[in-house]
Formats: structure tokens, sequence, C-alpha cells
């Protein structure tokens, strides 16, 4: 999923403390998982903003509201009205939730509350980490299933750099050697040989090509079409 | 010849090789350069020119080893996957070759978070670049002057020659992978080795078997790496916190005693250690020059060249070769 984290308070009062009619526009999904951006959280934002405007002595309304998912244009389509009602969105969704929406609701602009950070799995509750780094060409099936991309602080692709130690990277005691992984956990599924093999340099227009990247699937784009067709016949009908 | 580096004929002839080290200023002055190279000439047969080490901003390594071939002294420029993507590190190495550099180091590269380990500022929030590892650079170095190919095709009507190295941290972790990791690299195209500095030379023999078995010896050319210790302090340093450098007890002892011989004298107490740390590499690079497959030895006498005239001369290793 991915993690997000909530940016700084004073950062966010910054950014809407000019604004008169305020909407904190959560998101259900990934961010609300790690309690950065869900109902609850654009709720405790909103309430703590109010709080800090009538202690700056500034008339602002705030409101909150949230849906289910803010990637796709079906889930905030009803909420549209009331959103532009407002003169600001602070969106608690992540980045792309905030580029989706800023495309969509016009002239009406869309502030992040949050940093969106990696893609990531829980562990242990309340804890993230970041295991995949989306470049866009998997290697898992020759690392053990432990990505050095994402994982390795230099995303080295033919094993670990001088810097082990303990186990661990020379950037930081708390941070795993992913070579370190890779290796145990290709001796341990018997796999150790796949990693003698040099892995070429790497196509990375996978992962930043010109402009964002898209994947189109022709075959739904089809379909959904040909359904739309249909309804607009037997409407005509 | 790939190269004609003098430090490729040495290593040609069958004679052991000596490499020394040369860290450029942090500031755009040549002569601390040009200073060092004076010291270093005719005690070694080439200077690793190091690119921006423990990641602080340097004068660049090809223009401090361009600075350095002027002095007199053959300079190892290093090339770190850290700071350029594959289009300046062939555009670098297009230009380095000519201005008439021969040796080139390929290394990984600090972290930016390291900042001279917490010593200076430094860059932590510098985007790193990691287009490519050392592996992969290794390859497009031998591509580039074997088949006269860029990485991506493209034809190289002169190409760079270069005698290629790489580095390798022989007691890394995990140990028993760290063969393997020589063996990629000497697959990719390394012709010389520098090793991480070694102080358990018992260990290192154990990693130079395994290195043996895997015939790399023969394919490649293994100088031992030998930091000079500077105090009892330095050794210990060394030994808890820099990864693959581990410090037998008996060398820490040693040193302690020679600082304890001064009392408190510090000043005394400096240089009894500096003559026990000369001591104590003279050891190291005789033992090293006798385990088999070594070709030569890679002596780092961190801000402190002027060591280096001494340790080559008491290990038997001066005059050096005039090829």
């Amino acid at each position: 999923m991915i993690v997000a984290q909530q940016k700084p308070f004073e950062e966010i009062w910054e950014m809407i403390k000019d604004f008169k009619k305020v909407l904190v526009f959560g998101c259900n999904t990934c961010v609300a998982i790690c309690h950065a951006g869900g109902s609850k959280e654009a709720e405790i934002l909103a309430s703590m903003l109010k709080i800090k405007a009538s202690q700056e002595g500034k008339e602002i309304q705030i409101d909150h509201a949230a849906i289910e998912r803010h990637c796709e244009p079906e889930f905030f389509e009803p909420m549209m009205e009331k959103a532009r009602s407002y003169d600001l969105i602070l969106s608690t969704a992540c980045g792309v939730g905030v580029n989706f929406l800023s495309e969509r609701i016009g002239n009406i602009p869309v502030y992040p509350a949050l940093n969106t950070s990696f893609y990531g799995a829980v562990p242990e509750p309340g804890f993230f980490v970041e295991l995949c780094a989306g470049c866009g060409s998997c290697i898992l099936h020759l690392t053990g299933g432990i990505c050095p991309v994402a994982r390795c602080s230099k995303s080295l692709m033919n094993g670990p750099c001088g810097g082990t130690s303990n186990g661990k990277c020379e950037v930081s005691d708390q941070i795993d050697c992913a070579w370190y992984l890779i290796i145990e956990r290709m001796k341990k599924l018997g796999t150790l040989e796949k990693l003698f093999e040099i892995q070429p340099p790497r196509d990375w227009s996978t992962s930043r090509d010109g402009g964002p990247r898209r994947i189109s699937l022709e075959h739904i784009r089809a379909y959904e079409e040909k359904e739309e067709k249909s309804e607009n016949k037997t409407e005509a009908c | 010849m790939k190269s004609g580096s003098n430090l490729e004929k040495i290593i040609a002839s069958g004679q052991m090789a000596v490499t020394a080290e040369l860290g450029p200023p942090m500031s755009a002055d040549p002569h601390e350069i040009i200073e060092k190279a004076k010291v270093l000439k005719g005690f070694c047969d080439a200077a690793n020119i190091t690119d921006c080490q423990t990641a602080v901003v340097r004068i660049s390594s090809i223009a401090a080893a361009y600075i350095s071939q002027q002095a007199g002294l053959e300079p190892v420029m290093q090339m770190t996957c850290r700071d350029r993507n594959r289009i300046a590190i062939q555009a670098d190495l297009l230009g380095a070759a000519a201005l008439g550099l021969k040796n080139c180091l390929c290394i990984a590269g600090d972290h930016q978070k390291f900042g001279a380990a917490g010593k200076l500022k430094g860059h932590p929030g510098a985007k790193n670049v990691y287009d490519v590892d050392t592996c992969q650079l290794v390859g497009i170095l031998q591509k580039m002057r074997d088949q006269g190919l860029q990485q991506g095709g493209d034809k190289i009507e002169v190409p760079p020659k270069f005698f290629i190295g790489a580095s390798w941290t022989p007691m890394g972790e995990p140990m028993d992978f760290r063969p393997y990791n020589l063996k990629k690299k000497v697959d990719a195209g390394a012709d010389f080795i520098q090793t991480q500095g070694i102080y358990d030379m018992e260990l290192f023999k154990q990693q130079m078997e395994k290195a043996r078995n895997l015939g790399l010896h023969e394919r490649t050319a293994i100088l031992a790496g030998i930091i000079v210790p500077k105090s009892a302090m330095m050794l210990k340093y060394m030994d808890s916190s820099v990864a693959g450098v581990t410090v037998p007890k008996p060398l820490i002892e040693r040193m302690l005693k020679a600082k304890e011989a001064a009392g408190d004298d510090k000043k005394r107490a400096k240089e009894l250690q500096e003559q026990e740390g000369i001591k104590i590499t003279v050891e190291l690079v005789k033992q090293a020059l006798e385990i088999p497959g070594i070709k030569g030895v890679h002596i780092q006498a961190i801000e402190w060249e002027s060591a280096i005239e001494e340790i080559v001369k008491a290990a038997g290793l001066y005059p050096r070769p005039n090829l």
C-alpha cells in the first residue's frame, strides 16, 4: 500500500491560514491504514486547525469529510458539488489523490496535508516499511524476493558494497543490509548461484521516463466502450 | 598492453606493485596535490586519487589526477557510482583518457550520509545516482576499451584505454560470498583489485585461498590494502567502526604499549605510536606479499603521505622499477 505521514502541523497551518472555507478531505484506503489521512485523521486535523484558528483570531470555516478512495473518479464524484463550495481542499489523501482531485475540481486549490512516503507493508501495528520502489521492471525472482532497488541504500544490483557490518548497512545500524538478507535467503532457498551472474546495467526507462508512466489495458478499455455504447442504445430505445 | 600505464607495466613484468593514495583538498588550490605528489613520487608505482571520499566535496578525481600526472606521479583516477549516471561517467572517462590518464578504479562510493563520518557537514541531503553499480561500471569501461562501444551501443572512434581496477572487501559480510563478489568484478573485466585495509592477515589468507580456488589470482592482479595505523585510537576505531575491517588484539596492544611508553608526554606518545604504526605496516606488507596470488600492495597513509617513503624502503620495495 501507499504509506504517508502527516506534514508538521505548523507547515499545514501556514498553507491554510489565509483561506476562509476549508475542507479537510480524507481518503479511507491506504492512508487510513497508516493512520495518516483516513476519516478519523481528517476529523482530528480539522479540530486541531479550528483550535489553532481560534487561538490566532482567524475566522476560518473548517469542515471535514472522507471518501473511500481518491484515485478513482466514481468515489469522489458524489462529493464534488459539496467540495466545490469550499475555497481550499486540504487533502489527506496520498499525492496521487491530490493530483487527481486537482485535475477535476476546477479553480479550487487542493493542498497536501501529507507527505507521501513509499510503498510499504505493516510488519507490526504502527510500523511501516518500504519494500518496493515501483521501478517497473521486477527482479525479485533473482534476489530471493528481497528488492535491492528499494532496500539497498545504493540500489546495487550485483551484490553488497564494502559497507556491510553485522548484517546492517553502512548508512545506519537501524537499516538491514539488503544484500546480506538476499544472500542469506538465497542460501536457504538453495539458489545462491543465481547471484554469481552479472546483472547488466538496468533499463531505468521503466522507472523514470519522460513524463508520467502509463499503462493502457486495451481489452478492458474496448470492453468498457462497448458496454457504454450498448447502454446508450438501450436508453435511446 | 591494455593501457600502457606504469602500473600495468609493473604488474605485467611480474614485479610486486606498490600503490599509494592521494586525497585531493577541499579547495581550489592545486598546490597541495603537487606537494603530496612530490612526496609520493618514486616510492609508489601509482597513487589513487580519491573521488570525494566519505562523500565530501573535494577537487574532482580527474582534475587532481591530471595535476598529479603533470607533477610526475602516475595517478589511478577513481570513479564512483554515487555521483554520476552512465552518460556523465562515460563523458568523464573519455575526457580523462583524452587528458592522458590511464588507470581507473571503479567503486560504489561512500553513501552521501557519511559526510566524513560526521566530522564535516557534507551533503547528507544530496540525491545519489547509482544508475550503475561497480560491477556494471567495470563492464562499461571494458566495453569502451575493448569493443570501442559506449554502453548504449554507439561507436567510439578513439576508445579510452584504461587499466581497469575495482575494490574488494575480502572480510566484509557475508564472508563466504566475498570471493564470488570478487569473481563478478573480475568477470566484468577488472584488471587489478585493491582490497580494503587488512590487519587480520590470517583471515585474509583464508579469503585469498578461496579466491585462488576460483582461479581469480590468475585473471586479475590483487593488491593487498594496508592502511597505515597512526595511533591505538585509530586502530580501535577501525576495528569497531569500519565495515569489513577487523584488527587483531595484539596489534592494538602493541600500539597501546607504544603510547604508554611516553607517559604524559603527548608529543612523544604521538611519535612513538607513529613509529610503531610504520613498523606494523612494514610487517603487514611483508606478510601480504608472501601470500600466493598477491601481486602487490596498496598502502594508504591517510593524510600522512610522508610515511610511504620509510615504509617502502623498510619493506625492501625500494627503488621502484623504472620501466
